[in-house]
């Protein structure tokens, strides 16, 4: 589902990183580890498309990132990739489920309340619904912003740092909720941590 | 959620800063097209008014008040002037027409004016009813008089001395109603119409019963003599004003000085006391006008600064919907639309809150005056204050949405 190739970057005025080549198939978990300033969040970037390498190229689903340009490019992450951030940042002006709701008007995708509803059933926020999200905790946050990447069924799910600011027991709780999202949704997912927590749940790894 | 939904809830989230910004927006707004408005229909009307007279003739005193009373009938006359010295006037060959005016009575606030039927024609007054005056005490009403008075033909009244509207009646004497007219957007509505010697009549009267009371203790002949005296008073007989019209340039050239410095009475020019007017007005009018644009200004730097802060505050949020798929020049659109949805509430308020202070204005001058400026439809002031309100909507929010649009989203990601 997902795939790079000979993939570097490197900043103006700073480090240059060269990646491994990777590949993560449907229903599969990668790992990316490595300590802070290894390029983890620069590679996570790479492969939405939000930034241009500076060689090789990421294909997600057959189709090259990097060769789509400007606004196909927006349009194609809205359509194919969602995206875990370490905070989950929303739209704080509206609902959650009006947050879930924006994501698909903006990956052009049409309005699916039910499914919207169903999502925040199944990670234990449906009561949150109509809740700023400025009103839910840190833990149903995440959860939140997991429902958000997966409400526009996306072929690839990128994690950045997604436990890092949990504790223990929402740490376990999104792990679960995470390995539901490739096994129950047909995506793939790739996690930037450090987390040793999560190490020991995805036996899938690659160290950079 | 469309991006108009989500660009009101950014507004509604910022309640207190939006709330300023459309404040100014509308103080602005409604400041410049109540201005507008206001000097427009002034100076129709007065343009209106005016038209065709060229001299107003009156006794000596202020030229403005002269014009203010004969011509608008708002002002306190200047005196009398008498009818013989205004006959050689009348008579002049450079005079095309005169109209002779007598006032100082009204009823109820409106004014009766004692003229001749010329009056009429010069305001192309037709009757909606009736006929014109015939006998000395016959009346026509104008159209706003007998739209409020609801007074019809065969009505009945005592005029009042002065302009108070409980002034002392002249009680012996009452008017009928033999007209009413149609309106003709003029002074002419506003006035109660009858012939000059009603007037006399009405007065004669009155000084004859005041004698009769002072002179209780007189003796008898004196008394009789006295109000034969009265009676034959025509030699003396006096009038207010007299409006002129000049057969050519030349009246204008020659008359007006050869009055003020030959006769006892005054010439004003409506067309100079009228600018002269315009000219102390026109400096409250553009100061006005000018502090309104000013607010206009300050309500687009205030549109400016709240969207700057609220993007700094959502810059994230902006990074966000990129990273969910929207592209620079749908955030360039929801910062727009954040603006001119603004910038729109703005517009209505102002609008309403115009044409609140118009009919105030209106409903002030009508008391005072009978001044009113009606407002029906959508004024040309209206239609241009919506793209220029709409366009510094479009400047205030250029750089924000610039700025939105330019966004660097991995950065901002990385700092969460």
């Amino acid at each position: 589902m997902l795939q790079t190739e000979n993939l570097s970057f490197s900043y103006a005025n700073g480090p240059s990183f060269s990646f491994p080549n990777l590949s993560v198939k449907a229903e599969e978990v990668l790992l990316v580890l490595g300590r802070s300033g290894k390029g983890k969040t620069t590679l996570l970037h790479l492969f939405a498309g939000l930034m241009e390498p500076k060689s090789g190229s990421v294909s997600i689903d057959g189709q090259s990132i990097t060769e789509l340009k400007g606004s196909n490019r927006d349009s194609f992450r809205g359509k194919n990739i969602g995206m875990v951030f370490q905070q989950a940042q929303f739209i704080r002006s509206v609902s959650v489920m009006q947050n879930l709701q924006l994501a698909r008007s903006l990956a052009g995708l049409p309005n699916d309340e039910a499914f919207a509803k169903k999502l925040l059933t199944e990670l234990g926020i449906a009561d949150k619904a109509n809740n700023r999200p400025s009103e839910l905790s840190i833990g149903e946050r995440q959860r939140a912003g997991i429902a958000r990447a997966l409400v526009t069924q996306p072929k690839v799910v990128l994690a950045d740092e997604p436990t890092s600011a949990l504790d223990d027991e929402n740490c376990q709780l999104v792990a679960d909720l995470l390995q539901k999202t490739v096994t129950g949704h047909g995506a793939a997912l790739v996690i930037v941590t450090h987390d040793q927590r999560l190490k020991n749940r995805f036996p899938n790894s690659v160290e950079i | 959620m469309k991006m108009l939904q989500l660009a009101y809830a950014n507004l509604k989230e910022h309640f207190l800063t939006t709330t300023l910004s459309i404040m100014l927006l509308s103080i602005g707004v409604g400041m410049v097209s109540f201005i507008v408005t206001v000097s427009e229909q002034l100076n129709d009307r007065f343009n209106r008014d005016i038209r065709g007279i060229d001299m107003v003739v009156g006794a000596k005193g202020s030229p403005l008040q002269l014009i203010l009373s004969a011509v608008y009938q708002v002002d306190n006359p200047t005196g009398n002037i008498p009818l013989s010295e205004v006959s050689k006037i009348q008579r002049h060959p450079l005079v095309k027409y005169s109209i002779p005016l007598s006032y100082g009575d009204s009823y109820q606030g409106f004014r009766i004016v004692g003229t001749d039927t010329l009056y009429l024609s010069h305001f192309k007054a037709k009757f909606r009813e009736g006929k014109p005056w015939q006998k000395s005490m016959e009346v026509v009403l104008g159209s706003t008089v007998a739209e409020r008075l609801g007074m019809g033909l065969g009505g009945h009244f005592h005029g009042t001395h002065g302009f108070e509207e409980e002034g002392h009646a002249h009680e012996e004497m009452h008017y009928s109603v033999v007209g009413i007219l149609e309106s003709t957007g003029t002074v002419a509505d506003r006035l109660i119409l009858t012939s000059t010697e009603s007037v006399w009549d009405i007065h004669n009267h009155e000084e004859a019963a005041d004698a009769e009371e002072d002179q209780t203790h007189e003796e008898s002949e004196e008394h009789v003599h006295d109000k034969e005296d009265h009676d034959h008073e025509e030699g003396s007989a006096e009038i207010t004003a007299l409006l002129v019209k000049f057969k050519n340039p030349m009246g204008m050239m020659q008359l007006p000085r050869f009055i003020n410095e030959k006769t006892s009475m005054q010439a004003a020019l409506p067309a100079i006391e009228i600018n002269r007017l315009y000219e102390l007005m026109g400096i409250g009018f553009s100061t006005l006008q000018t502090i309104g644009i000013l607010i206009m200004i300050i309500a687009a730097l205030s549109v400016f600064i709240s969207l700057l802060n609220s993007l700094k505050e959502r810059k994230y949020e902006l990074a966000l919907m990129r990273s969910l798929g929207a592209s620079p020049a749908k955030l360039f659109a929801l910062v727009i639309q954040e603006s001119l949805l603004l910038c729109l509430a703005g517009y209505v308020f102002g609008i309403i809150l115009g044409r609140i202070a118009v009919m105030t204005l209106s409903s002030f001058g009508e008391e005072q005056f009978h001044f009113s400026v009606s407002q029906s439809g959508v004024s040309a002031v209206e239609i241009w204050l919506l793209p220029f309100t709409l366009g510094i909507g479009l400047v205030a929010a250029a750089i924000p949405a610039i700025r939105a649009y330019r966004s660097d989203i991995s950065t901002i990601l990385r700092n969460e």
